[in-house]
């Protein structure tokens, strides 16, 4: 066995009364790519962050290179040779690259001979791992990969060999991910130890050498990659077995519920985001929109919740017309069986500052069942919280808690407990799972069925291919801003991809 | 030439009553640039001038009194900097509280060891900051053009003066040239990028509000014992808030802040030469509207001319590390 990079030796670390590492043991070799894998808040981050100095571990060791160390700060890390890309970066927006990959390790008082210093080690770093970047670009003019890459060549700027990721294909393309994982292996060619957070099996499977699974707080088992499957480590880090794909019966679509004729939709610049868009969704089907980000599905989705005004076009819900083009009330639409699981929980589906219970009734809060008189009924709305944290298994169940304090998964769960509870007669949903961990996934995945087999029209808009494919009845594909094609819940992957590339467009239209 | 002695008068008029406007400025630069707000700025130089024109008063020196202004303008400063770096509180809270500090203890202060109304012993002699003669400005008096430049506008003031215009390439320069800089800038846009960078965000705001509060209180002294001969209550007179919307219009940068300063001193000293003066077509204009006029001017600046001033990005919100 090669030598040891990182070990890690009884790990324990709380917040308050969460223990979010326990008794956690971990070797990662020198020179492979280390994968640890684990659901949301299964400790994963917190890991990684004591390695890095930003936590101190309540008891435990850390050796690097067989040395024990004291890590408490991230110049320690630093020093060691531990490097850091993280999460969210860490990066001065209005600073050039060359400025971020100085900024902490200047040497000396005055910048022109640092920077001089950096601009030829940043050559050096270009021509031995093709991490290229220009030095002097401003940090917030770059796309979200080179600013990936300046973090990778800001740890390498401070000599780190071993490199420690967190969850960094989140915020990347396909294509932007594909090149990250190149650079990880040229930096495992040449030495580098890479330690790769995420809670993404199949990036697990393509890119690392040993894979660790974390679930609540423990480490709970390591694996040679070559040796394990999806299923094993997707049991393992849920806890018991996961259906990767939903089970479901024959679609018995009914009457047409929802129906869009030629809609067409700008946005804020004045640029159609969708172009003469016409579908029909019926009672007890799922019609699914697929298209690369960007295509104008968030538009469409906007435009008929009504929070978006469209330019021309009828919608018509449930028989009746909307007024899509002048004024639209999207709380009357609600009332009239509309509910909308928009794409950003964030900031447009939940107010994270507010507590579980008021974000469950958020939109419905005037209601007769949640008021008594001019006032909100708190008990009222407090139990209604309740019998949903029990039913859509909302944890932890606190309809006390601030939102901001559950994770993706769950705060996605409180949005669609609150849209399906009111029984609307269709249902928008966009990006359902999003952010969210595998066995949120299959629980939103079997409520979106439910939900179907209940009669409801429900229109899913989502960038996740596999998820489209498992959940419609019928498939959509939207590219700029036009339907370029229908397919059925069996279509090839590859088939999709071409349509979702806007090849063959003319065939097929509506 | 009635016409050239009016506009030297009123150009010497307008760097005098701009140099309290730029230190203040320039203060409120290096803690704004940290990311701490300072709306403390107009208590501290009150404060500050205060304390140096009661040590001038006291000692019978302009630098004792320059000292004791600077000590007492940078203990607020820590104040503001406890408050708002070590407690995470409101800064903006924290800054009015320390301007009604000031104007109160002032006023107390003054009565209670001078008795003179709040006010500090007139200051003479070398308790107070006299105006300097560069060298050669006599010898080039006569000299047209040259002359009146040299000696009228850029020689025969007092050394703050000169300090406070070479504090703007001087704060160019840490800003943009030195490593302080780099940090002060990087910690007042994203803190969270500092501290992993294994940098003490804590250490790195208390120096910017250090420096804040040595240049408030050369500022308050300039007030007290260089410009005044003695200290009178509310002596600042919103200037704090001018030099806070100078450094807003400057967008957060020590060249353009040093014109915006000149700019808003310009005003000021405009206002008091036309007072009482008669205009063609609207006739004699009010003392109050044209008192009024920099503060009008500052918020059609900054309403509309001056573009998106956008503020260090980190700035106002209390730096907590995430969990």
């Amino acid at each position: 066995m090669a030598e040891a990079a990182i070990q890690l030796i009884g790990i324990n670390k709380s917040f308050g009364p969460v223990r979010a590492n326990r008794d956690i043991n971990l070797e990662v070799e020198r020179g492979t790519i280390h994968g640890i894998i684990g659901e949301n808040g299964a400790g994963k981050s917190t890991l990684m962050s004591i390695l890095y100095g930003f936590y101190q571990a309540d008891s435990g060791e850390v050796r690097v290179g067989g040395k024990p160390i004291a890590i408490n700060t991230p110049n320690d890390a630093i020093a060691v040779g531990i490097g850091m890309v993280h999460q969210h970066f860490m990066l001065v927006e209005n600073f050039t690259v060359i400025e971020n990959v100085i900024l902490g390790a200047e040497g000396e008082a005055l910048l022109k001979s640092s920077i001089s210093k950096a601009r030829s080690e940043l050559q050096r770093l270009e021509r031995e791992y093709g991490l290229e970047v220009d030095p002097d670009a401003v940090i917030e003019e770059l796309p979200v990969g080179l600013q990936q890459r300046v973090e990778i060549l800001k740890a390498l700027y401070r000599g780190a060999d071993i490199l420690i990721l967190d969850e960094p294909t989140g915020v990347l393309t396909p294509a932007e991910a594909d090149h990250l994982f190149r650079i990880l292996k040229m930096l495992k060619d040449q030495g580098k130890t890479v330690v790769l957070i995420t809670h993404k099996l199949r990036e697990i499977m393509a890119i690392t050498d040993t894979v660790s699974v974390m679930r609540q707080g423990t480490m709970v088992a390591t694996r040679k990659t070559s040796e394990t499957t999806v299923e094993e480590l997707a049991e393992l880090m849920v806890g018991r077995r996961v259906l990767l794909r939903v089970e479901k019966g024959e679609p018995r679509p009914a009457d047409v519920k929802l129906s869009v004729s030629n809609l067409t939709v700008r946005d804020s610049r004045g640029v159609v985001m969708v172009d003469d868009v016409s579908l029909d969704v019926h009672a007890g089907e799922i019609v699914g929109i697929a298209g690369v980000a960007g295509n104008g599905q968030s538009e469409l989705l906007e435009a008929i919740a009504g929070t978006r005004n469209a330019e021309a076009g009828t919608v018509m819900l449930d028989g009746r017309p909307v007024d899509v083009t002048g004024h639209v009330d999207p709380g009357e639409l609600r009332d009239r069986g509309l509910a909308h699981v928009p794409e950003d929980r964030h900031h447009v589906g939940l107010v994270l500052a507010f507590e579980e219970a008021e974000n469950s009734i958020l939109g419905y809060h005037d209601k007769p069942q949640y008021l008594r008189g001019p006032f909100l009924n708190i008990e009222a709305i407090h139990a209604d919280a309740r019998d949903k944290i029990a039913k859509y298994d909302i944890r932890p169940a606190s309809d006390r808690l601030k939102t901001a304090n559950f994770s993706g998964g769950n705060q996605q769960k409180i949005v669609l407990a609150r849209e399906m509870e009111q029984d609307p007669t269709v249902l928008l949903v966009g990006q359902p799972t999003r952010g969210v961990d595998v066995g949120a996934i299959e629980f939103i995945h079997k409520r979106l069925i439910a939900m179907r087999d209940a009669g409801k029209a429900v229109l899913l808009v989502s960038v996740e291919l596999d998820e489209i494919r498992s959940l419609s009845d019928r498939i959509l594909v939207m590219f700029a801003g036009r339907i370029v094609g229908e397919r059925g819940p069996d279509a090839s992957e590859g088939e999709l991809g071409l349509l979702m590339a806007g090849v063959e467009q003319r065939e097929a239209a509506e | 030439m009635a016409f050239v002695d009016a506009l030297a008068q009123l150009i010497d008029a307008t760097i005098r009553v701009s140099v309290p406007l730029l230190l203040a400025c320039l203060a409120g630069l290096y803690s704004e640039r940290s990311g701490i707000f300072d709306i403390g700025l107009e208590g501290k130089m009150l404060a500050g001038a205060f304390a140096g024109a009661s040590a001038a008063a006291v000692s019978g020196s302009a630098w004792v009194g320059l000292g004791m202004a600077i000590l007492i303008a940078v203990c607020l400063a820590l104040v503001h900097g406890f408050a708002s770096i070590t407690h995470r509180g409101n800064q903006i809270v924290s800054g009015v509280a320390i301007n009604f500090i000031a104007a109160g203890s002032t006023i107390i202060l003054g009565q209670a060891w001078f008795s003179q109304g709040g006010r500090t012993p007139p200051l003479s002699g070398p308790a107070r900051f006299e105006a300097i003669t560069l060298p050669g400005a006599d010898a080039l008096r006569d000299v047209p053009v040259i002359g009146l430049i040299y000696s009228e506008l850029i020689s025969g003031h007092s050394i703050l003066v000169y300090v406070a215009f070479l504090m703007v390439p001087l704060t160019w320069w840490v800003l943009f040239r030195t490593r302080f800089g780099l940090r002060l800038r990087a910690v007042g846009e994203n803190p969270a990028a500092v501290d992993t960078a294994g940098i003490s965000v804590t250490w790195l705001r208390y120096r910017a509000v250090i420096l804040t509060g040595v240049l408030t209180g050369v500022a308050g002294a300039y007030l007290s014992i260089a410009q005044n001969a003695g200290f009178v209550k509310d002596m600042t007179a919103g200037k704090g808030f001018i030099a806070l919307a100078a450094l807003i219009f400057a967008k957060w940068k020590p060249v353009p802040a040093m014109f915006a300063c000149l700019l808003f001193g310009f005003l000021d000293a405009a206002s008091i030469r036309f007072q009482g003066m008669a205009w063609p077509v609207i006739g004699k204009v009010p003392v109050q509207l044209v008192n009024a006029l920099p503060f009008i001017l500052t918020i059609i600046l900054l309403a509309g001319f001056i573009g998106k001033a956008i503020p260090p990005r980190a700035g106002g919100v209390p730096y907590v590390k995430e969990r």
